[in-house]
Parts: C-alpha cells; sequence; structure tokens
C-alpha cells in the first residue's frame, strides 16, 4: 500500500482520527489558558509535500515546528507546525511577554513551545490509540523556527517510500473572548497543522485493526 | 523566474535573462552548474545521497548521483562542454539539530554531491552548506551568480 492508494473510506477514518485529537487537543488549550476553546471540524488531507507547503503560507514562510518520533506498533513521525503568531500568544499566556522575533526564545520559553508539541502530539496518538489500542513510544520532541518548505522535507527524506505524500491535518481553534448577540464565539482564531507521517507498515495495521 | 521544486532540475541559457530558483534547501542540497562561454545554467533539487540505496524508486531527479547526471547529459545536449562546467552549492543542514535523526542526512548529501561532482571533474567553485538553517537559492543565468537566502540573514552571492 502506498499513501496514493488511499480511499475515500480511509480517508474518513484519519479525518475521525483528526476530529478527536482535535477535541483532546482543545480540551488541553482550554485547560491550560483558561479560557473557552471553540473548534471547527478539521480539514484532513493526503497531500504531497509541495502541495503542503503551499497550504501552510509557501515554502518559505517561517513557522514553528515540533518534531517527534514514533516507535512502536505505531511507528513514523509527527509534525505539529504553528504560525509564528500563535505561538507568540502561548508564549505571552504564560510568561507575560514574548520575544518580537521567535529566533530569540530563551530556554525557558523554548522548552514550554516543545511541551505545548508534546500536548498537541499527544492529542492526536491518543486517538489513534483510543481508536485501535497501537500504541507507541513518543521521542523527546524538538523544535525549530524555520522555512516551512525545509521542515516538511524532514520526514519525506526519511519515508521515501511514501512517495513524498505527508497526511496533513488542519485545525483551527479559537480562544473565545466573548460571545456576539448571535451567540458565536468572539475571540482570536489560530491555525495549527498536524502532520503525521506514519510508516506505511502501520498505517496498514491501523486500518487492519479497524478493518476497513 | 523558474521554480525547480524538490527531486527536480531545470536548464536555461544565459540570453534568456532567466533567474532560476529553488526554495527552501533544508537538508537537501541545490547544486547550480554553470557553463561560462556558452552561458548555458542548470539547477538540481536532490533529497538523497545515492539512488542504489532506493527501492522501487524511478524519480533519478531525487538523488545525488542521478540527478547531477541527468543535469549535465541536458546541458551538454544544450551545447555546454562538460570540462567549462562548474558547480556552487548549498543546503545540506540539519533542520532540528542533532535530534533530526540517528543518521545526518544533510551531511550525507553534501559528502555524495562533492563525490559525484569531483568524478565528472567538475570543480565547486563556492558553497554554502551545513549548519541548521534552511536556504533558497538563486541562479542568474546571465552571469551564473548564484545568491543564497535565509530567514535570519540577508542574500548572500555565491
Amino acid at each position: 500500500m502506498r499513501m496514493d492508494d488511499l480511499s475515500p473510506v480511509h480517508i474518513d477514518v484519519l479525518r475521525e482520527i483528526g476530529n478527536i485529537g482535535q477535541g483532546n487537543a482543545a480540551t488541553s488549550l482550554a485547560a491550560f489558558s483558561q479560557k473557552l476553546v471553540a473548534i471547527d471540524v478539521p480539514c484532513v488531507r493526503v497531500l504531497d509535500i509541495n502541495e503542503a507547503a503551499g497550504y501552510l503560507g509557501g515554502p518559505e514562510n517561517v513557522v514553528t515546528a515540533i518534531l517527534v518520533r514514533l516507535n512502536g506498533e505505531l511507528s513514523g513521525m509527527m509534525l505539529t507546525i504553528m504560525e509564528n503568531a500563535f505561538v507568540g500568544d502561548l508564549i505571552r499566556l504564560v510568561f507575560g511577554t514574548a520575544p518580537d522575533d521567535l529566533y530569540a526564545m530563551d530556554d525557558m520559553q523554548s522548552s514550554f513551545v516543545q511541551e505545548m508539541g508534546n500536548i498537541l502530539s499527544g492529542s492526536y496518538l491518543n486517538a489513534i490509540s483510543a481508536l485501535t489500542g497501537l500504541s507507541a513510544e513518543v521521542s523527546v520532541p524538538s523544535v525549530t523556527t524555520d522555512m516551512v518548505g525545509a521542515i516538511l522535507a524532514v520526514p519525506a527524506v526519511e519515508f521515501a517510500e511514501l512517495g513524498n505524500k505527508v497526511m496533513f491535518i488542519e485545525d483551527s481553534f479559537t480562544f473565545a473572548d466573548g460571545f456576539d448577540e448571535n451567540e458565536h464565539v468572539n475571540g482570536s482564531t489560530v491555525r495549527c497543522n498536524m502532520i503525521l507521517v506514519p510508516q506505511m507498515s502501520s498505517l496498514e495495521m491501523l486500518f487492519d485493526r479497524l478493518k476497513v | 523566474m523558474i521554480t525547480v521544486a524538490i527531486a527536480d532540475l531545470a536548464c536555461v541559457r544565459g540570453d534568456t535573462g532567466e533567474v532560476i530558483v529553488t526554495y527552501a534547501l533544508g537538508s537537501c542540497v541545490g547544486i547550480c552548474l554553470y557553463d561560462e562561454q556558452t552561458r548555458i545554467a542548470g539547477m538540481v533539487h536532490v533529497m538523497l545521497p545515492w539512488s542504489k540505496d532506493a527501492m522501487n524508486d524511478n524519480n533519478k531527479r531525487r538523488y545525488a548521483d542521478t540527478g547531477i547526471t541527468e543535469l549535465i547529459g541536458i546541458m551538454v545536449s544544450k551545447g555546454a562542454m562538460k570540462s567549462r562546467i562548474v558547480a556552487k552549492i548549498a543546503g545540506g543542514a540539519q533542520m532540528f539539530g542533532s535530534a533530526s535523526g540517528t543518521f545526518n542526512i544533510g551531511e550525507r548529501n553534501i559528502e555524495a554531491v562533492e563525490h559525484v561532482l569531483a568524478a565528472y571533474k567538475i570543480p565547486v567553485i563556492a558553497r554554502d552548506v551545513g549548519g541548521s538553517c534552511a536556504r533558497t537559492l538563486f541562479l542568474h543565468s546571465d552571469t551564473g551568480m548564484a545568491e543564497v537566502k535565509t530567514a535570519m540573514r540577508q542574500m548572500r552571492s555565491l
């Protein structure tokens, strides 16, 4: 099986994982920010790297990415890609101020961002485990702020067998400041993207467990 | 501007005045080849070092050895002379520091590129490689000048 061979049913399963994961992530973000966090239905796509970069503001767009490696029944790599504005907001929530330039994050801030990546990627992994019973050991996350094109090439290089395809979940979280007269949430919306690159054998096992 | 995607290449004549660009090289390596006399310019963006390590992969432009070989072939077919071609290279970074893998693919890519160019007796006259940041690489076909841009640093000529 290759990423290209995924059927609409397979994509639906991945979308459901995206849904549950996003719900978990929103709960974590709400607990941590002490704000109501609203979510939209996530968008799940299987894309090649050049396309994925397009959805993320073009290859030269500078973002912050957290990489974790998965080992065990579920093997592969997971990238959490956050807009720098979102990262700045999160840092400000905790530290009061944030550096104008994320290259200038100090050790505390950088380790905090690492932890955020841990929480977010954990949200999706828990969704997979809950649905399938598959387990994975997660590596210590590593963080970088740089051009998104180069970041996306990291999993592509390691999993060249996938033929340059990655699974892309686009989430949006709205940190609510209040509600308008139609009871719609008012607040700042941020986009966060999860990129899951499972080893093909793991993906097969995943579909097998779900009997699809 | 002609864009070279990941695992792809381009070749143009200098009289077009075109600029060839490849965006966001991380561990990948961008190789600019130029024949000053005919002003034939080429660029290839490779992801991995050796094609023999690949299984079931027929994209020759993904690998340093086959990608460079193909680009030289195209340039020669347009009238470039192999003995006049010079190279400028950029990329081969390690994006997530030491955590990005048990093997440093960026470094292995640079080694492979240098090895292949040496085998064709093509001198590498400028390089901006290694480190941990992404690079965008431009090649001006009219002059053979190459430029490298990173997120943190001003444009730098090669």
